[in-house]
């Protein structure tokens, strides 16, 4: 199969600019926007332009791709017959200094997706948008938006102020957890810090390649804060920041625990284990062997079928023509990822919606 | 795994003997800062006693992720007559090189460090010192041991200098420099470097050490010795990237580089994930004319050690595989808490030709070593 | 196999060890509270010489952050990777059912019986007055 019936775990409907959010923002801070000229917040890791992040027969003119709902029926939903799409709407949100602007900002922006997106399209759910910047502001919309059925998951960014499983966010994890929605960190950068600990790299390749070792400084971060220990019904959804580097870094990561698990004596089994029981990778960008027919034994190393979870990272381009699964991809295991798996991480995606 | 007995030692030692094994990162120490003052001038003495070490850390006498053990070390390795690990010729021939059959040993000081010193002179200083200690107490005493060119490289005229001083000396087969950087090691602040080195043929030898004041992870600081001991690994796959992306080999098509203390089971599918997004992106990097995964193969070395342990011993077959074989140098991190002994590193079956290349050839093609 | 008297009870006081060479093995004989214990003084792991290794406690948790500190000094630290061993059975606290050091019989015999035989102990000349620790191997 290519991904028709399936549950797409990753797509970037994009917001045209913050105009789109007059509307949906208070008096006080439209007129903030308006008077200090506030704009371009859009994050720069991701520039619209560039063909990576348009697939060239997905895009229309100079708009930015992702921003046409009609078009995303078409090329998406239509185009691969989906069952269900995840929307994960990538803006600056989190990345603001400003705690309060922030969380007025992710405020606007799950009101704008549920209007535009969601109650114009029942094929479509949505990421809850939070200022994590400040832990009261984003459980206050979690528990705003968690009504809601149509949005499953929390979202993060992977390069971020902190490991996001330090202690200062767990009253958005218990939030999610009680509320049956899954937590994502998603590829896309804060500027926080350097990108990596070597200081800012040049090039946007390394950039956006090194959203992987963010995610697996966040993954580290989850195992030994004891995240899984505190909210064991909690599911961690690692999206757009690929897997084949996964099994070496379950490897090294069992072996230092084996050492230091003293230092953390909360974590009780190998971190191979929690990880595998709580935290799903999106299938985009696979970044797969070059030789087809090495896949299957990269995707055997990961040590289970359940860490996938079916996705295009429409608009991004991924990949070309109509499978989304890479040359080589076991067609056993399709199946699983494209529906079975989706389903089993996101509860809410069974339930019917109004 | 089940229990080992004795006669399974002494053949895997008979084993050894056989394949004069070159160990890729061995730590000698200091006894104490004293060990210096003979090659420091007088003013950076006077600095280094009242002013101390002053690298962008927040302790004194601590990492700032406080170790697994004392001294970063094996608890058995502490010498019998005294002072740090490491700090023992006699007991490092003993409990290493004589134990083991280790050939040639590479020697990576990790500290002091004066490549990350926020005083650039006196970190120029200390680095020129610690090349004659080298020298005088190290190589010059134990031929079996092979030193590194310790350079200042965050100032790269300086970096040269000492590079100049020691190239054409037998002792010293690589140049070395810590790899939390200032800037990512791809940038040409640091190339005037890697021309000297390859117009010396010298290796270029990065071991994970060292303070730049970034956060450990581009998402910010962990809370755990048991992460960040993990991340000063995954920091040289993106050390490695910046060396790629930046076009370095481009520009100095003869230059090796040997990474060092990282595994190296992550190089396959930083390779993938390198070319996948670089065949998108690539109007980026015009410089380059190979794909990122060529100059993995054929620019860099990757040391073994922490010794990568997959819950299937033989998937590290096909790491091998994917990355190369000849890529893959054996070093042990005597005497720090997570070496590897060359007796048991690997879980998987190699045959003796594999075996070879892992413990001696490889190495002795890199260095230019007999 | 045969019955090793590796030495007088009073060597090895409570929280003591001693190494032992038996039929060409490192051995170490623990002494947890008047209890005696040996193992093979090999780690599993990469063969670190794991009887010379650090006694600690046990530190569990189920809430992280609070720590539950027990089994004072029962349990052995590789001297190399830190892998934690229970001394009284040899199991792996992090992998106990595949990773375990051989862990060998321990009695503690008085000399008389000792000296109606048989045993092996070349270097101890055992008195009728002691009690002796004695390895089966």
């Amino acid at each position: 199969m290519n991904g028709a019936g399936g549950i797409d775990c990753d797509v970037h409907p994009a917001l045209p600019g913050l105009s789109a959010l007059l509307p949906f923002l208070d008096d006080y801070w439209r007129e903030q926007v308006t008077v200090r000229g506030i704009g371009g917040l859009d994050l720069l890791c991701f520039p619209h332009r560039l063909p990576a992040f348009g697939r060239p027969d997905w895009r229309e003119g100079d708009a930015k791709p992702g921003a046409s709902l009609e078009r995303m029926r078409r090329d998406l939903l239509d185009g691969f017959g989906l069952q269900l799409a995840i929307c994960n709407p990538l803006y600056g949100v989190e990345a603001l200094h400003n705690p309060h602007f922030a969380a007025a900002l992710a405020r606007a922006m799950n009101d704008w997706i549920a209007a535009q997106w969601l109650d114009r399209e029942t094929r479509l759910r949505a990421a809850i948008t939070i200022a994590s910047q400040d832990t009261e502001y984003a459980v206050e919309e979690i528990e705003r938006r968690a009504g809601d059925r149509r949005f499953v998951q929390v979202l993060l960014l992977a390069m971020n102020a902190a490991p996001l499983g330090q202690r200062r966010y767990w009253p958005i994890y218990a939030a999610a957890e009680r509320h049956g929605l899954a937590v994502a960190i998603h590829a896309g950068g804060t500027a926080r810090h350097a990108v990596t600990s070597n200081g800012w790299p040049s090039t946007l390749i390394e950039e956006y390649a090194s959203n992987a070792q963010a995610v697996q400084a966040h993954l580290l971060s989850f195992v030994h804060e004891g995240v899984f220990v505190k909210f064991p019904r909690l599911r961690l959804v690692c999206a757009e920041t690929g897997f084949t580097w996964l099994p070496n870094f379950l490897w090294r990561a069992n072996k230092t625990w084996r050492g230091v698990r003293a230092e953390v004596p909360w974590v009780d089994r190998p971190p191979a284990e929690i990880i595998r029981a709580h935290v799903r990778f999106t299938l985009q960008p696979a970044d797969p062997p070059p030789e087809a027919a090495d896949f299957a034994d990269a995707l055997a190393q990961l040590g289970s079928d359940e860490l996938l979870l079916f996705s295009t990272d429409y608009p991004h381009w991924q990949f070309d023509g109509a499978d989304p699964f890479p040359e080589g991809f076991p067609a056993n295991l399709r199946g699983r990822v494209a529906v079975d798996n989706p389903r089993a991480t996101y509860a809410r995606l069974m339930e019917e919606v109004a | 795994m089940s229990p080992q007995d004795a006669p399974v030692i002494a053949a895997e030692m008979r084993t050894a003997a056989k394949l004069r094994i070159v160990d890729c990162d061995v730590h000698h120490a200091l006894r104490s800062t004293a060990d210096l003052h003979p090659y420091l001038p007088r003013r950076w003495r006077e600095h280094f006693d009242s002013f101390g070490l002053r690298a962008p850390v927040p302790f004194a006498g601590s990492s700032p992720y406080p170790k697994a053990a004392p001294a970063l070390s094996r608890t058995d390795a502490w010498p019998p007559n005294g002072g740090p690990p490491g700090s023992d010729l006699g007991f490092l021939r003993e409990q290493l090189l004589d134990r083991y059959g280790i050939e040639i040993g590479l020697l990576h000081l990790l500290a002091p460090s004066g490549m990350d010193q926020r005083n650039q002179d006196f970190g120029n200083a200390l680095c020129a010192a610690i090349n004659d200690w080298q020298y005088e107490c190290w190589t010059q005493r134990e031929r079996r041991l092979k030193a590194a060119i310790v350079v200042p490289g965050e100032d790269a005229d300086a970096a040269v200098a000492e590079i100049e001083r020691w190239a054409g000396n037998g002792d010293f087969v690589q140049v070395s420099m810590i790899t939390h950087t200032i800037e990512p090691l791809g940038r040409r602040r640091y190339w005037p470097i890697y021309e000297a080195a390859q117009r010396h043929n010298l290796p270029v030898g990065l071991h994970t050490s060292g303070f730049n004041g970034h956060a450990v992870t581009g998402t910010g600081w962990c809370s755990y010795y048991v992460e960040e001991q993990h991340h000063v690994a995954i920091s040289q796959q993106q050390l490695a990237m910046s060396l790629v992306m930046e076009g370095v080999f481009e520009r100095f098509p003869a230059l090796k580089v040997v990474i060092v203390e990282a595994g190296l089971a992550w190089v396959p599918s930083l390779a993938w994930r390198l070319d996948r997004h670089w065949a998108r992106m690539k109007d980026e990097v015009p410089h380059l004319t190979r794909k990122p995964s060529e100059y993995l193969r054929r620019h860099l070395w990757y040391t073994t050690q922490p010794a990568d342990e997959p819950e299937r011993p033989e998937d590290l077959r096909r790491i091998f595989d994917w990355m190369g074989w000849d890529r893959v140098l054996f070093a042990t991190d005597y005497p720090h808490w997570d070496m590897d002994s060359p007796e048991q590193a690997f879980r998987m079956r190699l045959s003796d030709d594999e075996r070879r290349m892992l413990y001696s050839d490889n190495a002795r093609a890199v260095y230019g070593l007999a | 196999m045969a019955r090793h008297v590796v030495a007088a009870t009073h060597e090895i006081p409570p929280g003591g060890r001693k190494l032992v060479t038996l039929r060409g093995r490192s051995i170490g004989i623990f002494n947890l509270d008047g209890s005696y214990y040996a193992l093979l003084n090999r780690c599993p792991h990469q063969g670190g010489e794991l009887c010379r290794g650090t006694v600690t406690g046990l530190a569990t948790s189920t809430e992280p952050g609070r720590v539950e500190y027990s089994r004072h000094g029962e349990m052995l630290k590789c001297p190399w990777h830190g892998w934690e061993y229970d001394i009284r059975t040899g199991q792996s606290w992090c992998d106990p059912n595949d990773t375990r050091v051989r862990a060998y019989e321990v009695t503690v015999e008085p000399g008389a019986t000792l000296a109606r035989g048989p045993f092996v102990a070349e270097t101890f000349p055992v008195s009728v007055e002691q009690d002796y620790v004695v390895v089966e191997l």
